[in-house]
């Protein structure tokens, strides 16, 4: 005989925390991602004051010229919390796995023109530099930014940079049959080449931003836009034709992540821009700003690989910020 | 005189495999089973060896697979592809 | 370059050591455009000196590849032992529900430090001027969100059943024995980079968390939580590489300069001392709100500190380093620790989220097996005399507030060490004003940072100014969002217990 689980008894006193309920307006059972997110940060009486940072509280709203009535508004659309994240990029990653396999065991690299590899070297490798740069303003902006809804999202690209520049390593390891040669001369190029000082120059001062929102608009919606478009749309087209192929399967991973991430940039610029009108003018100019600076500074290199292309290439990926930018921007006086 | 390094582990198929070889490569090994985890505790020095675990499940394995099964550890950590060491007075 | 002639020989595989060299270590750089100082400002505002960042040895090497492979594969694992725990109603199957106070106190005082920690490990991932520390920092801070996150989860099929667990988040900032843990680890997090790690790192995560979870989740399994068990063990198995980072931190900041040995060691003494304090609730969780028992606290203090962190500051002595100032101290009070606390709470559980009650007869016995030095000759005849007022309808509540020590927050209840008859009361002045104290611990702590503690918002302190909903019992429990009459007092008479009672009848009709 079994018990009647049916009995009065054992129907649930509640369905959700108390946080929640309030939060939804009802005691309905909540989602995971929901039970992960909500006020998931201590918000009041704190003891001490950061001795790094004895002007602000420990967690401190007043880090952003941002405002936000709801700092947990800033849903991810992805739903990710901890174990959605990771499951999400452990199948990624497999299927990348097979790829470099596939790339080694067909010895894919074997058929890229000698000249585009040496562009390869130039302009692939040296972009780990930039990854890391963008794991630094995604670790930093976990650290003083307001509320787990975004810090969470945070903390999973933070973690997603330092994955992607690790690919980008792998596929240089290829290149140099594991001698970490190439490497090497990437940092050399980073650190000293004419072509990726403006690059290198602007994630500098992206790193020692003050406002960790205008951070997250620099490095996360300008940046990314411009470089993903720029490095894995119009410089892997050309390397198709280069017989490049090989590598393209390698940097999927890459270009998937960033069509997957750009849907939650855009959703948390959306929703600040929507919060009031000074919001959208304040990421409105932050968009002006960093354009104005990354577009100069990616064109040098947009030259050396594609010469007389490059202006087309860097027109069309401005084209890209612009169409994300025109999804939340309420000023249309404001021109990139 | 060094004291003990340890290490703990989940008490399931695969960290009883773990703790088997671990048993069977560390002849001053302590084994002490609590519920659902056991502990292993050795004087000074413990090896894990990725052959002898392999060899106790029939398939390759991965040391840091042994993250899986871990639960606590005590004692100075060198991992290479081949073998865990924990160590006192390294 | 001759790229050609390269890729003729066979691809050679990368031994671990050297596959996490090219893949962590080399990402970092020296900026020219924006100063270094500027770029990593709380490098070295603490004293440390740091000579080569690149000495620092991650043992574990993990690269994103494999953590995302590996924490999946758990993350699989974990929730489909929560859901299958809920589609079984799991939470009719622990041995009593006594044992749910246990989880009660780890959701609101233990799971919002693991959120904490998260943001803290993100702070130094992004100071940190070395690419390998960094690297481990930033997987610990994530590490530690899967860990609050997963806690949720797990204990909201809990929060479903039974009382006190239903607004965790609002408790935390709030209720007055909740600022013990809430206090230490903003402690922790407002220090800098390398005694956050000191704190964190190596004092509480190599040198105490065993504590904390070994023997609590073994209690898990004991007393039928499948549910707390896998994500306890989960959580472990993160844990032995945050253990690692501790000792590797701690290892190369002696390392670095003999200048670091006496900052270092000042730091180990505090917290060391800090969590001990914080793990006095603990303590109590495992001699008194388990009803099945795996060992006792002073037998896990033997193993998990006498044993085990005797071998690890014997390995650091060649370093200068000693055991931790009042570690004496602490093993002086093993043998009454749990039962001071649980006598506090027995007296203050009308301001608690949680239940308390009197051990049964059995449990009694056990308690005097276990501490035959102290339980029958100091604590038994006062559970005997509050069980004997309960019997006559009086259960003994102290309605009054108690005074709390400045540093660690909880109330004034210890003993001294050499007589477990007498309060521990220690004091001093700063400033004009008097600041009291449960210890010689708390009190050095203070002594050193005063300007640090005198900004304690001590609960008692803050009702007394009305900041706490106002200045009665009831106010104030409005306040804290604890209801009264489920969530607080006796576990006898309580809505947990009755609900309790009608599953074991029933159950017990059921097997006829």
């Amino acid at each position: 005989m079994t018990v009647d689980i049916k009995t009065t008894s054992v129907q649930p006193r509640r369905n959700t925390f108390a946080h929640i309920a309030r939060r939804s307006g009802s005691d309905k059972a909540a989602s995971r991602y929901d039970e992960a997110t909500f006020d998931m940060q201590p918000s009041a009486n704190f003891h001490y004051r950061p001795t790094w940072a004895p002007e602000f509280e420990l967690f401190d709203k007043r880090r952003t010229a941002l405002e936000m009535e709801d700092w947990d508004a800033f849903k991810d659309p992805r739903q990710y919390y901890y174990g959605a994240y990771t499951i999400a990029r452990a199948r990624m990653m497999e299927s990348t796995e097979k790829n470099f396999a596939f790339v080694e065991k067909r010895r894919s690299f074997d058929s890229i023109e000698p000249n585009w590899r040496d562009l390869l070297q130039l302009y692939l490798i040296p972009l780990r530099h930039f990854e890391w740069g963008a794991n630094m303003n995604n670790c930093n902006i976990t650290d003083l930014g307001y509320g787990a809804a975004i810090t969470q999202a945070t903390m999973y690209a933070t973690m997603d940079r330092l994955g992607n520049a690790q690919i980008l390593s792998r596929i240089g390891l290829l290149l140099d049959n594991q001698t970490g040669e190439s490497l090497a001369t990437a940092k050399m190029a980073w650190m000293e080449l004419p072509v990726w000082q403006p690059i290198r120059r602007m994630v500098e001062d992206s790193l020692v931003l003050n406002d960790w929102f205008e951070q997250f608009v620099a490095q996360n919606f300008v940046f990314d836009t411009l470089v993903y478009s720029l490095v894995l749309g119009a410089f892997d087209d050309e390397g198709q034709k280069r017989g490049a192929h090989g590598v393209s399967l390698l940097t999927e991973f890459l270009s998937d992540w960033h069509d997957e991430t750009a849907r939650w940039v855009d959703a948390v610029l959306t929703r600040a821009a929507k919060e009031s009108p000074q919001n959208a003018n304040l990421i409105s100019s932050w968009v002006a700003k960093w354009s104005g600076i990354a577009l100069p500074a990616l064109e040098p290199l947009a030259r050396e690989v594609l010469r007389n292309d490059a202006e087309t290439a860097l027109g069309s990926a401005e084209e890209r910020l612009e169409a994300r930018f025109a999804k939340f921007r309420t000023d249309d006086r404001v021109h990139i | 005189m060094a004291g003990n390094v340890s290490i703990t582990l989940q008490n399931t198929d695969e960290g009883r495999a773990i703790i088997n070889a671990i048993s069977a490569d560390n002849a001053e090994a302590v084994v002490n089973v609590y519920p659902s985890m056991t502990k292993i505790d050795c004087p000074g020095r413990l090896i894990v060896n990725r052959e002898s675990i392999e060899s106790e499940m029939g398939r390759p394995f991965d040391l840091q697979e042994l993250q899986l099964s871990l639960v606590s550890l005590a004692g100075n950590v060198d991992e290479d592809d081949d073998k865990f060491v924990l160590e006192w007075n390294r | 370059m001759n790229a050609e002639t390269k890729i003729e020989r066979k691809a050679k595989k990368l031994g671990l050591k050297e596959r996490y060299g090219h893949l962590t270590r080399g990402l970092g750089w020296e900026t020219s455009y924006q100063p270094m100082d500027k770029v990593f400002p709380f490098a070295s505002y603490e004293g440390i000196k740091i000579h080569d960042w690149d000495a620092f040895e991650d043992p574990f090497r993990l690269t994103m590849d494999a953590y995302w492979k590996y924490q999946a594969e758990k993350e699989r694992k974990l929730y489909a032992v929560i859901d299958s725990f809920a589609q079984n109603n799991g939470q009719m199957k622990i041995t009593d529900a006594r044992y749910v106070n246990a989880l009660k106190i780890f959701l609101t005082g233990v799971s919002p430090l693991e959120y904490m920690a998260h943001r803290g490990y993100a702070h130094v991932g992004r100071h940190f001027v070395g690419a390998g520390p960094r690297v481990a920092c930033q997987m610990q801070a994530i590490d530690e969100l899967r860990h609050a996150q997963t806690q949720m989860h797990t204990i909201s099929h809990y929060n479903k059943y039974f009382d006190g667990l239903h607004d965790p988040r609002h408790m935390f900032d709030r209720v007055w024995y909740l600022s013990v843990p809430k206090s230490f680890f903003e402690d922790a997090m407002t220090a800098g980079p390398f005694e956050f790690l000191t704190a964190i790192s190596f004092s509480f995560e190599y040198v105490l968390t065993n504590l904390l979870f070994v023997p609590f989740m073994s209690g898990a399994a004991y007393n039928g939580d499948m549910a707390t068990v896998t994500f306890g063990f989960s959580a472990q198995s993160d844990e032995s590489r945050h253990m690692t980072l501790g000792l590797e931190i701690i290892k190369f900041m002696l390392e670095q300069d003999a200048d670091n040995v006496p900052i270092v060691q000042r730091w180990i003494d505090k917290w060391f001392w800090r969590g001990y304090r914080l793990l006095s609730i603990v303590a109590m969780m495992m001699d008194y709100m388990l009803p099945k028992r795996v060992m006792s606290w002073a037998e896990a203090w033997g193993i998990y500190f006498e044993e085990a962190g005797g071998a690890l500051f014997e390995d650091l002595s060649r370093y200068g380093i000693t055991t931790p100032k009042y570690a004496d101290v602490a093993s002086k009070e093993k043998d009454r620790l749990t039962h001071e606390v649980w006598s506090t709470f027995y007296n203050y559980t009308r301001a608690a989220a949680f239940h308390t009650w009197i051990p049964n007869d059995d449990e009694l016995a056990w308690l005097s097996e276990k501490y035959p030095e102290t339980f029958d000759q100091l604590y038994r005849p006062r559970y005997e005399h509050w069980r004997s007022l309960q019997q006559k309808g009086e259960r003994f509540y102290n309605n009054s507030l108690p005074q709390l020590c400045n540093v660690c927050q909880i109330p004034m209840v210890f003993t001294e060490p050499d007589d477990p008859t007498k309060l521990c009361l220690r004091s001093t002045e700063f400033e004009g004003e008097k600041y009291h104290f449960c210890s010689d611990g708390c009190k050095d702590i203070f002594e050193f940072e005063p300007q640090k503690y005198v900004q304690s918002w001590l609960p008692v302190h803050q009702i007394f100014q009305g900041n706490c909903g106002g200045a009665t019992m009831p106010e104030v429990l409005d306040w804290y969002g604890i209801k009264n009459g489920s969530d607080n007092l006796d576990y006898e008479g309580s809505p947990d217990q009755t609900i309790w009672n009608d599953w074991t009848k029933s159950a017990q009709r059921a097997a006829g």
